[in-house]
């Protein structure tokens, strides 16, 4: 995605600065021992000095960064007896198939779809729950039988509906977001929460106060899981895909909205109750005026800045400050000492010509009744 | 009747680079003031239109930028940018002193234009100091913001689009604030359209004093 790109280019130009400075470094210490200059062997020792000590910091995160992965290595996600029976055949690309009768041994394929990475598991909001608190116990019989084939899927309600616990998400609300937004209108068969929040692997970004890239990484992800690849998308409606570059020609600066901004910004109306809009609204109903977002009153505000409410409008200092550590919105994120200064000093400008033209004038006239 | 004498200082290549490059100027400002003020109750430009035009401008000015530095280091008026500290300081304030002062009283421009020297003092380091360092600010920041990915992420905890932002923004500002006091200057000549009219025509025209306008001259002290 995006912000993932553009953290590795960012990884580059670093990498690229280290390796100029180096060689920069190597460069005029050439220059010197060319010039024969005096006390060469001790300038030359400390030059060597020099440049360790410039590489030790390289060095260290070298060592560091493999030390890290290393340990990653070694570690297991930390799951529950029942959860890690599970996950050895669930995380598998092909799994050993027994006939309890025969003995006989078949190795099958893992569809992708009922593939589950550990580590992605015990990091996601659900990672903390076994398998079976959620699916069946008949799963733990080999092979499973089909009866647990017809259990009943839990949805986001039958957990988060009620309890005082939940009661800030206001997930009714986000039902009913959901059922008037496009996706829960009916004309799409089996769409459900789980369509969009894989239960295995869902995270709360929004909440967790990340970096705003990887929230919108994170959440562009979604949707362009299926809008974005046909395998997805044909399987849910029988509906041309579209391109979603040609579709979004108009946007200036494609790529750098598709990286800041999520779809759901333009794509879903806010509801004030809830952190994340879910009432996603047809295309072409969309928000397309530019200075929605680009103005003083920016919706970003309310929709993917919200999370840093605490730091929303500042009258002193930037206009929607929060967006400030991250980006930068023209329109949006004026400063008000800046304006301040702008229009004093144009002012000031203005009535310094107004005065000298206004002198000029009255030397002119004094000088033509002198004549 | 004053006798006028004539330089031709401004060649017509300067002249027509001259005004395609304050149309681009004018563009840029007045884009720009409408992106950065933006406001759905009171849209000036619209602002899709503004960024369009705003982009197009900004690569008109770049090229336009180009042609003038390649004039500077390969024609003859390159010699009029040549800045000499020797007494610079000096007939930077006895300039000063007449803006502010002399030109009231009715005194003579203590700089003399010759074929050598086009601009006083304050214009010699005004117009290094806006084309040589200003407008390639604003244009390499403006580059960095049509490909926003060039630019570092985080500066110190800030975006770095936002500090490239501002960068652009305040160079754009002292560069409408040059535009505004240029045009003020073009009325301080022999008469109120002389300035104009070299610029229109390309030579630069001033009249030789009466017998009685001589004595308050300081270059003739």
């Amino acid at each position: 995605m995006g912000g993932g790109e553009l953290y590795t280019g960012n990884e580059k130009i670093i990498k690229r600065f280290q390796v100029d400075s180096g060689s920069a470094y190597l460069i005029r210490r050439c220059k010197c021992q060319n010039n024969k200059m005096p006390a060469k062997a001790s300038h030359t020792k400390r030059s060597v000095i020099r440049y360790m000590l410039l590489c030790l910091p390289v060095v260290i995160a070298w060592v560091l960064s493999g030390a890290e992965a290393r340990e990653k290595e070694k570690a297991e996600p930390d799951l529950d007896a029942d959860s890690r029976m599970c996950l050895e055949c669930h995380s598998a690309l092909r799994y050993n198939l027994v006939d309890p009768e025969t003995g006989d041994v078949v190795s099958m394929k893992m569809y992708e779809e009922l593939r589950i990475d550990p580590w992605e598991y015990v990091n996601s909001t659900h990672g903390g729950f076994s398998c079976v608190d959620c699916h069946s116990m008949d799963y733990e019989i080999h092979p499973h039988p089909i009866g647990v084939k017809f259990e009943p899927m839990y949805g986001c309600l039958d957990c988060h509906g009620f309890g005082d616990q939940y009661a800030a998400f206001n997930f009714h609300t986000i039902e009913e977001e959901f059922m008037r937004s496009v996706h829960g209108d009916h004309y799409i068969e089996d769409f459900s929460c789980w369509s969009c929040h894989n239960p295995h692997t869902y995270k709360n970004t929004a909440r967790l106060g990340g970096a705003i890239t990887e929230i919108v990484a994170y959440n562009n992800s979604m949707c362009l899981g299926c809008h974005g690849d046909i395998s997805h998308y044909e399987v849910l409606i029988e509906r041309q895909l579209t391109n979603m570059l040609s579709k979004h020609d108009w946007l200036p600066n494609q790529s750098l909205h598709f990286r800041k901004v999520r779809c759901i910004d333009c794509h879903a109306t806010v509801h004030e109750d809830i952190l994340v809009a879910h009432h996603i609204v047809p295309a072409n109903e969309a928000v397309r005026n530019c200075v929605d977002c680009h103005s003083t009153n920016s919706i970003l505000m309310a929709s993917l800045y919200k999370h840093q409410l605490q730091e929303r409008r500042n009258k002193y200092g930037f206009f929607n400050a929060a967006i400030t550590s991250e980006a930068y919105i023209i329109g949006a994120n004026r400063n008000y000492y800046f304006n301040v200064i702008s229009v004093v000093i144009f002012g000031l400008v203005l009535l310094g010509i107004a005065i000298h033209a206004t002198l000029r004038y009255i030397n002119y006239r004094r000088h033509h009744a002198k004549k | 009747m004053r006798k006028s004498k004539r330089l031709y200082l401004y060649p017509l290549w300067l002249r027509i680079w001259h005004h395609v490059n304050a149309v681009f100027m004018v563009v840029l400002i007045a884009t720009g003031l409408s992106m950065q003020y933006s406001d759905p109750a009171y849209p000036v430009i619209r602002f899709d239109l503004a960024v369009s035009y705003h982009n197009i401008a900004g690569v008109g000015l770049t090229i336009s930028y180009f042609i003038f530095l390649v004039g500077v280091l390969f024609t003859s008026i390159g010699r009029y940018y040549v800045v000499k500290t020797e007494g610079l300081l000096t007939s930077f304030v006895r300039q000063l002193r007449y803006y502010l002062f002399g030109i009231f009283r009715g005194e003579k421009s203590p700089f003399k234009v010759t074929e050598k020297q086009k601009f006083n003092p304050i214009q010699l380091i005004t117009y290094n100091v806006t084309m040589h360092a200003i407008i390639p600010i604003t244009f390499i920041t403006g580059w960095a913001l049509i490909y926003p990915e060039t630019i570092v992420l985080n500066v110190f905890g800030y975006s770095g689009i936002m500090l490239t932002s501002l960068v652009h923004s305040i160079a754009g500002f002292f560069i409408s604030i040059f535009l505004i006091i240029h045009l003020y200057v073009i009325t301080i000549g022999p008469s109120t359209i002389t300035n104009l009219k070299s610029i229109l025509y390309g030579y630069h025209e001033e009249h030789e004093p009466h017998e009685h306008e001589t004595n308050d001259n300081p270059e003739k002290e």
